[in-house]
């Protein structure tokens, strides 16, 4: 019941995406926005056009699949219903990224996709692997995030706005600004961290730790080709140039081989799997880096075939764990009388992820070779990497759909048995859409990819896919893929310890950085915070004073005058007073005495707050006056005797801060006075304290009323340094009084 | 350090010293007082006591423990802020009601902030004096 009321959703979608695909194919682009934050220009914005259409199609397809696929893989677990939670919430992170209108609105969403991936890498949170493997995803995609962060801030500054479609329309703009290459190199770094691509490569086997719908579903089929659609998305906009052309194909073509050769040196079907996926992601970058049309059609294609391959797969790989209890493909063999359903879908999906004929996968690679072939530059060295990675991948594929279910099985003490039909009809089912669309690739050319391909490329192109591209120099290396493809596949059977190949990876890189960063910040912790009370005030004061003096010497307009000193004489010896205090309290040798003129100082400032009509501020100061003293005091006589351990030298460097403070302080009043004030504000007050505040009392109804959200502030920081007091001295007074 | 002369004196003194500060809490927005320096008094008071009598006898006539009463200030001052909210009305707009208060004027609800601010004060200077108090 729960089942079908969660199916009805991703099936709802995904009928409600296919309506669309008449309207969009006819060139349409739905809209929708919502004001979100009108003062940045920030809209939460969507837009239904060619390529989100076939993001939206495979992201709720292959959802509702991989829902039913889980209900029965994870049947007798205790969280099922929490993972039912994640995946749909990741399926509407999906949907809300591919199908964002505006930068802001892709970010949240290409944001929430990583934090659902975490909480479903991690979902059997008890097992250390699986909880490393969700961090290590999370910290990679993530640093990409705040990277890809910056770079649409930057793109949203160099277009004049964060709508999507005024960044596609304004390319040339975008181009030619001095900005270009940090954009590029930003958004690539969120494209390559989400994708995989080298170096960040090693978190995607490394998230296969999460249940194999999970696999299936984020790390094969949809959340890993977010960084290809984000590069695919903005191709109009940043496409075109050297540094795109260098960057993709370089990293995209490293990936592909690395992701491949790494693929046949594995045992685990995941494994396998997970790197041929890491070696797809690297030809789908690769193509986006050549750019032109036929590579984007060849890319656009082999993205969606992959998906329906590769989740095939995975499910089938999901399902061979699940009937035998092992995915080592050294174990397995002769699996397909056992399980003849599951033995069919991979079949159909490692012939398709072979490129044999009838199948998807063979036009999609015919393309791959097309475009690399007619590539504007390198063409041959291009098509030798794509040649290297294909090869590679099917001997992948037969590693992965062939080993496990036909021969002998390998290890007697397996017991396969048959699997339940949730279990072999949702992997079935892209297998069969493989082969439907290698059979007929017309309709689907014109009504799905054409549109995506008009998106990407910027401008309407006519794409006309067939099955038989006739003989020519794309059928002679298709065949050569094959035969080195089954060649490498025996080499491999036949050469089994290459399995353990001394494998080193950017993943150490990774490990290290994550192991010497807490040593490094504690360092920098005690540095900064050092505990010592005195360097903290020298710190602060410091800065203050520097910052006050620099200003003080660069903006120095007007002139300076000397206010003539017309005081009389009680105000001549208050000032008196105030210095003999001062100077009393640096020289004595007695701490009481020092106090006792510091209270000297205080009263004396207080007695000029007096002259000169300030009797709110006076009672203030004497009552704190009086209250400091009789702290210190309390403090004072638990000392030891004053001795002076201060060496000549330190005493000199408290001498410059004090006098420079004194003397920036003397400058930043001699500089008041020497302007003449505005008077509007303290008119205003004056005027509006009884009108509008009620009372007579300026200072108060400014603290209380006009200013009271200051004063609240002020309270909450009195509160908080009360506890921080209370914290630091508690601890130490007496053992039993704690209350 | 035991005095016989503050002792006695402070007897006499703390009530005395209460009633002002409540005296200048109350009259601070027409006349100089105010929330801040009545709290100092209240502490000055107490702190006073406590030097004569020790930090026992100081808590126990206090008999609310001053931590508590720097949380209480902060939550009537908030609490003053968000008043204005029920009427509508931006976050610290001060409400007056109409009729005229003898010494106070108008009652409203700066008076209760400052109440707030009256109380936070006294807390947070006695909490110190206390704890420094009972170290010895």
């Amino acid at each position: 019941m729960l089942l079908t009321l969660l199916l009805a959703i991703p099936l709802g979608l995904f009928a409600w995406f296919a309506l669309q695909i008449g309207p969009v194919a006819a060139g349409q682009v739905l809209q929708a926005a919502l004001p979100w934050i009108p003062s940045l220009g920030v809209t939460l914005s969507f837009r239904v056009d060619g390529l989100g259409l076939l993001f939206a199609l495979l992201i709720s397809g292959i959802g509702a699949l991989v829902l039913l696929y889980a209900s029965s893989y994870l049947h007798d677990h205790p969280h099922l219903d929490r993972f039912y939670g994640y995946l749909l919430s990741f399926m509407a992170a999906m949907l809300g990224t591919v199908l964002a209108g505006d930068l802001i609105t892709l970010f949240v969403f290409w944001e929430l996709t990583g934090i659902c991936s975490f909480l479903l890498i991690g979902f059997d949170y008890r097992q250390e692997a699986s909880r490393r493997a969700a961090l290590q995803a999370l910290l990679v995609t993530g640093a990409g995030g705040l990277a890809l962060l910056a770079g649409i801030i930057l793109l949203a500054k160099a277009a004049g706005s964060s709508d999507l479609a005024v960044i596609l329309a304004s390319g040339d703009q975008i181009r030619n600004h001095n900005l270009y290459l940090p954009i590029l190199l930003l958004l690539l770094a969120g494209a390559f961290t989400k994708s995989a691509q080298f170096p960040f490569q090693f978190w995607l086997p490394g998230a296969m730790a999460a249940p194999t719908p999970v696999s299936a579903y984020l790390h094969s089929a949809t959340m890993v080709k977010l960084g290809v659609f984000l590069l695919a998305r903005f191709a109009p906009a940043l496409g075109g140039t050297d540094s795109w052309f260098v960057w993709l194909t370089a990293v995209g073509g490293i990936t592909l081989l690395l992701g491949a050769a790494r693929a046949v040196l594995r045992t685990d079907l995941k494994q396998i799997l997970a790197w041929t996926t890491v070696s797809a992601l690297g030809m789908l970058t690769f193509l986006l880096g050549i750019g032109t049309p036929l590579a984007v059609t060849a890319a656009l294609l082999l993205l969606t075939v992959h998906a329906l391959y590769k989740s095939a797969l995975f499910l089938a790989a999901g399902a061979v764990d699940h009937g035998t209890g092992t995915r080592e493909v050294n174990r397995l063999g002769g699996l397909a009388p056992a399980m003849p359903q599951v033995a069919l879908t991979a079949g159909l999906a490692a012939l398709s992820m072979a490129g044999l004929l009838p199948f998807s996968g063979f036009i999609a690679k015919e393309l791959f070779y097309e475009a690399t072939l007619h590539a504007p530059v390198v063409p041959w060295l291009l098509s030798a990497v794509a040649l290297a990675g294909n090869s590679l991948t099917v001997a992948a594929a037969l590693l992965a759909g062939y080993l496990p279910f036909y021969g002998t099985l390998r290890d007697g003490s397996l017991h396969p048995h048959r699997v339940d039909l949730r279990l072999w009809l949702p992997p079935l089912v892209p297998a069969l859409i493989g082969l439907l669309v290698g059979l007929f690739p017309g309709g689907f050319g014109t009504l799905l990819l054409a549109p995506a391909v008009a998106q990407v490329a910027g401008a309407q192109l006519p794409v006309a896919l067939a099955l038989w591209h006739g003989f020519g120099p794309v059928l002679l290396l298709s065949l050569a893929t094959l035969g080195s493809g089954i060649c490498l596949f025996l080499l491999c059977r036949r050469w089994g310890l290459l399995q353990r190949l001394p494998g080193w990876d950017t993943e150490q890189l990774y490990d290290l950085l994550l192991e010497r960063l807490p040593g490094c910040a504690s360092s920098v912790t005690l540095r900064l915070q050092s505990g010592n009370l005195r360097y903290y005030l020298m710190a602060v004061t410091g800065v203050a004073v520097a910052l006050m003096a620099a200003t003080l010497f660069t903006s120095s307009t007007g002139t300076l005058q000397l206010p003539m000193p017309d005081g009389s004489l009680h105000e001549w010896l208050t000032a008196l007073v105030i210095l003999a205090g001062a100077l009393f309290a640096t020289i004595t040798s007695s701490r009481l005495a020092a106090v006792a003129a510091l209270g000297v100082v205080g009263y004396g400032v207080a007695l000029i707050y007096i002259i000169f009509g300030a009797p709110d501020l006076a009672m203030t100061q004497f009552c704190i006056e009086t209250l400091s003293i009789i702290l210190f005091v309390l403090v004072l006589h638990k000392l030891p005797h004053f001795t002076l351990l201060s060496t000549t030298r330190s005493r000199l460097r408290d001498l410059t801060v004090a006098l420079g403070i004194g003397s920036v302080m003397t400058m930043l009043v001699w500089r008041a006075v020497s302007q003449p004030l505005v008077p509007s504000l303290s008119t205003w007050f004056m005027e509006q304290s009884l009108p509008a505040g009620h009372g007579r009392n300026v200072v108060n109804v400014i603290l209380v009323d006009f200013r009271a959200l200051d004063t609240l502030g002020e309270i909450t920081v009195l509160a908080v340094a009360a506890l921080g007091v209370y914290g630091m001295l508690k601890p130490r007074s007496g053992k039993g009084g704690t209350d | 350090m035991h005095s016989i002369i503050l002792a006695t004196a402070i007897r006499l003194l703390l009530p005395l010293m209460l009633l002002f500060s409540l005296f200048l809490l109350l009259r601070g927005h027409n006349e100089p007082g105010g929330g801040f320096v009545g709290g100092l008094v209240v502490a000055a008071a107490f702190a006073l006591y406590t030097l004569a009598h020790g930090a026992h006898e100081g808590r126990r006539m206090l008999r609310i423990d001053p931590l508590r009463l720097v949380a209480i200030g902060l939550l009537i001052a908030l609490c003053s802020g968000l008043l204005p909210l029920l009427a509508g009305l931006p976050f610290l707009t001060g409400l007056w009601s109409s009729l005229p208060a003898p010494v106070i004027g108008h009652a409203g609800t700066p008076l209760l902030f400052d109440l707030g601010v009256y109380l936070l004060v006294a807390g947070m200077a006695l909490l110190i004096i206390f704890t420094l108090m009972e170290e010895s």
